[in-house]
């Protein structure tokens, strides 16, 4: 047989990882495979699965097409675009707040805590849904666990942002192997290496964040030369630009403010985001919108389109012309641009950037399938099976620490290549002093006010000594998901010393572990019942079988006694049928099954003898 | 670890671009964390310090005044900031009529734009010349090594550190 076949099968017995694209708007996972990566099919049909959750009154999480629905219904218990609030502050997120109809918990200064009827969530633990629903589609499709993912982030994802994906990624259960950026990620989708020797621009405007990063790929490898963006602008922006004007619209002519009514938002937002994608196929069309008896109808142009969201469109050309100075070329020196996101099908959007990069766009991938599939390649690369590309990423906001002055002093600077470290000395300012606190900032601006607080690390257990003779070396590094860490070594001693880390914004190592445990107690669960409803399935088998039996001849070849202890086994097995407990059920399954021997067996020769003698039974 | 054997190079100031790139492409190959992802605990550990270690000396060695700085460095000079502050003598003038056309444009003064943009263009320009004498010094450093070539390398840099400084101040003025 081997000669025959000669396929590897060991390849296929290594875990397979999942290429996650964990979205504002809609979520994707996507596998390598043997003709290169795919789409997992989502359960509605399509391969989106739009990133919302929805806590019922039943204290049951569903997540995708069906929770969308429930933004309607159930608002007050729905979360959608929760990536805007990963890694962010209370203080972070007040303009979108505003347009958001979340009610936050108290205590939401380095965490948001949403409500959700009577739950509070952060948001790893919504995203952890969306991803674990990811989880389940892809355990579906392949047929086996899936424990491992390549999760893809914006590139401009500050570390607070990234270290909350990852937590979310544990939360739901799998193992974050690499964050990669969006950008770079539809690169390898491309496949744009075949060219020996080009630069190429990503745009990706999706929708919640904008993403703009510079790649020189040669000999199979994308070197990021740089990367910009914003993390505060996508689709999102538009709708709520559109959906503003019709609740005015509303107003005026209803004289009733609905802003502030749930139910009437989403039903809104639903046609203004109809309305706006449909403008990208057609000149002009309709925002329709019914509610209680009243209806709202306004003709909209893509040309007044156009002027109402110019500005945002305008505001991702700034990000791209930085991009280019820090990459170091010029416009010209560019080769291709590719496409990514949502956002980018808005004709408007493909002119700006077609005039911008003076080259036309490549648009051949479906732009809301292309990052999922780059992760898929990048799972592919991390797992062995493709070896002919590689990533070289950057970090894309410069690292500091506070100095004197409340000045940022930039060891690590933007755009540069990841994994990437620096080391810093430190000393003791007054004598005997046994601790150093080091604060560490991102940003590009000089003072620690306008700087992002990354985290406060403590370096303890200083030998006392005079001021200034302590030497302590801090080593920072920026893996290769743009992830800090930092470890400290004493020149005097050699020792290594702790670093005790307290994060300026996001969870704890604790407050993840919890979450992990609770939500390992819920699988316990959920494979509990899963385990309960297969006993069930079987017992019905055997309860249809052995009803069925009563009619066959053989039935009645059996003694009173022995049709007596079956006819008492089903009894017991229907008893338990409905006890949550599956090994009881299998139990009386066994018993019912082991009474039933002889008459099984007297089946088959009735079955055997008939079929000898050329009849049906 | 030493950048210039870490990538197998000579340890020269002048260096060939194209090729110290394909030695950062074909090493990045070797070291960069992907290619360890399936590989215990502590072989990702290594690689991934290997890998920062090839990412912190390329961009240090490709950069002909960083690279500079790191050989200086090595060769136990210090290069602090702080030398930075003292105007070079030959700047003296320049600098002086700098911070009038600052002054005047601080007050509101809108014809000292113009006279900023002239500046502005000066300094690029010394920049530029102080980068081709950095060059010519590694050439001649590489021929015969010593400190005496370095000290000059040293003096350059201070200076070409200080007109940097002034470059980034017209340029935030003028924005």
């Amino acid at each position: 047989m081997s000669q025959v076949f000669d396929i590897d099968f060991e390849s296929h017995r290594k875990p397979r990882i999942a290429g996650i694209d964990l979205g504002t708007t809609n979520s994707l996972v996507a596998f390598m495979d043997l003709t290169g990566p795919k789409v997992v099919p989502a359960p509605d049909g399509g391969n989106l699965v739009p990133s919302v959750v929805s806590y019922t009154a039943e204290g049951e999480f569903i997540v995708g097409s069906a929770a969308q629905r429930l933004l309607i219904d159930a608002p007050e218990r729905t979360v959608y675009s929760v990536k805007r609030l990963m890694g962010r502050g209370i203080a972070d997120v007040q303009e979108e707040l505003s347009l958001f109809p979340f009610r936050i918990a108290p205590g939401s200064e380095s965490v948001i805590r949403l409500e959700l009827g009577e739950r509070t969530l952060t948001p790893p633990e919504v995203s952890a849904h969306v991803l674990g629903e990811l989880k389940r589609m892809a355990e579906a499709y392949i047929g086996e666990p899936v424990t491992q993912a390549v999760i893809t982030v914006p590139a401009y994802f500050n570390d607070a942002q990234r270290q909350a994906t990852k937590d979310a990624g544990r939360i739901a259960g799998l193992e974050v192997l690499r964050l990669v950026n969006e950008p770079t990620a539809a690169a390898l989708a491309y496949g744009l290496d075949k060219r020996e020797d080009a630069v190429v621009a990503v745009y990706d405007f999706g929708g919640g964040t904008f993403d703009i990063s510079i790649l020189r790929l040669h000999g199979g490898i994308f070197e990021v030369l740089a990367t910009n963006g914003d993390t505060h602008l996508g689709g999102d922006d538009i709708d709520n630009r559109l959906l503003k004007i019709a609740l005015e619209d509303v107003a005026s002519e209803w004289g009733e403010d609905l802003s502030h009514n749930g139910e009437a938002v989403q039903t809104l937002r639903r046609a203004v985001i109809q309305a706006k994608e449909q403008l990208s196929f057609v000149p002009f069309t309709r925002i329709e919108f019914s509610y209680r008896g009243k209806t709202y109808r306004r003709e909209i142009t893509r040309e007044l389109f156009r002027n109402l969201i110019h500005d945002i469109v305008e505001r991702t050309l700034e990000p791209c012309r930085k991009c280019i100075a820090d990459s170091g070329l010029t416009v010209e020196q560019i080769d291709e641009v590719v496409m990514v996101g949502g956002s980018t099908r808005i004709p408007m959007v493909r002119c700006a950037v077609e005039s911008l990069f003076k080259a036309k766009p490549h648009t051949e991938l479906n732009p809301d399938e292309v990052v999922a599939l780059g992760a898929a390649v990048q799972a592919g690369i991390l797992s062995g099976s493709v070896d002919d590309k590689l990533l070289l990423d950057v970090t894309p906001l410069s690292l500091g620490i506070e100095t004197m002055g409340g000045v940022v002093s930039k060891l690590i600077h933007r755009n540069s290549t990841i994994p990437a470290s620096a080391k810093e000395v430190f000393t003791t300012g007054v004598d005997g002093q046994t601790n150093v606190l080091i604060h560490v900032l991102q940003g590009e601006r000089e003072l620690v006010k306008d700087c992002r607080s990354l985290a406060r690390f403590d370096l303890t257990g200083i030998d006392p000594m005079p001021a200034g003779a302590a030497r302590v070396e801090v080593k920072f590094l920026i893996d290769a998901n743009g992830i800090l860490s930092v470890s400290a070594r004493d020149l005097r001693t050699g020792k290594e010393h702790t670093v005790e880390v307290k994060p300026s914004y996001g969870l704890s190592e604790d407050q993840v572990e919890a979450m992990i445990s609770e939500s390992i107690a819920k699988a316990e669960q959920d494979f509990q019942e899963r385990q309960v409803r297969e006993a069930r399935l079987e017992a019905d088998t055997i309860l249809t079988a052995t009803e069925k039996a009563r009619a066959n001849d053989a039935w009645f070849d059996l003694s009173d006694e022995e049709r007596q202890k079956i006819s008492h086994s089903v009894n017991q097995l229907l008893l338990v049928y409905h006890s949550g407990d599956h090994n009881l059920i299998r139990s009386k399954i066994d018993e019912l099954n082991e009474v039933t021997m002889k008459l099984a067996e007297n089946m088959m020769n009735t079955a055997v003898r008939s079929a000898l003698k050329g009849t049906h039974v | 670890m030493d950048y210039f054997s870490f990538f197998g190079l000579e340890r020269k100031l002048t260096l060939d671009a194209s090729r110290l790139q394909q030695r950062f492409y074909q090493l990045s190959k070797e070291y960069h964390p992907d290619r360890f992802a399936q590989k215990p605990a502590e072989e990702r550990l290594k690689a991934e310090e290997a890998s920062a270690i090839l990412n912190d000396g390329y961009r240090v060695l490709r950069d002909p005044v960083q690279r500079a700085e790191y050989v200086l460095r090595q060769e136990g000079f210090d290069i602090g900031e702080q030398r930075s502050k003292d105007v070079p003598p030959e700047l003296l003038e320049e600098v002086f009529e700098l911070n009038m056309a600052l002054e005047e444009l601080r007050h509101g003064d809108e014809d000292a734009r113009a006279s900023l943009k002239e500046a502005h263009g000066k300094f690029v320009a010394m920049r530029a010349a102080a980068d081709e004498e950095l060059c010519a010094l590694g050439r001649r450093y590489d021929e015969t090594p010593g400190r005496d070539a370095l000290q000059q390398i040293r003096a350059l840099l201070n200076r070409r550190r200080y007109i940097r400084n002034l470059v980034a101040e017209v340029e935030k003025e003028l924005a």
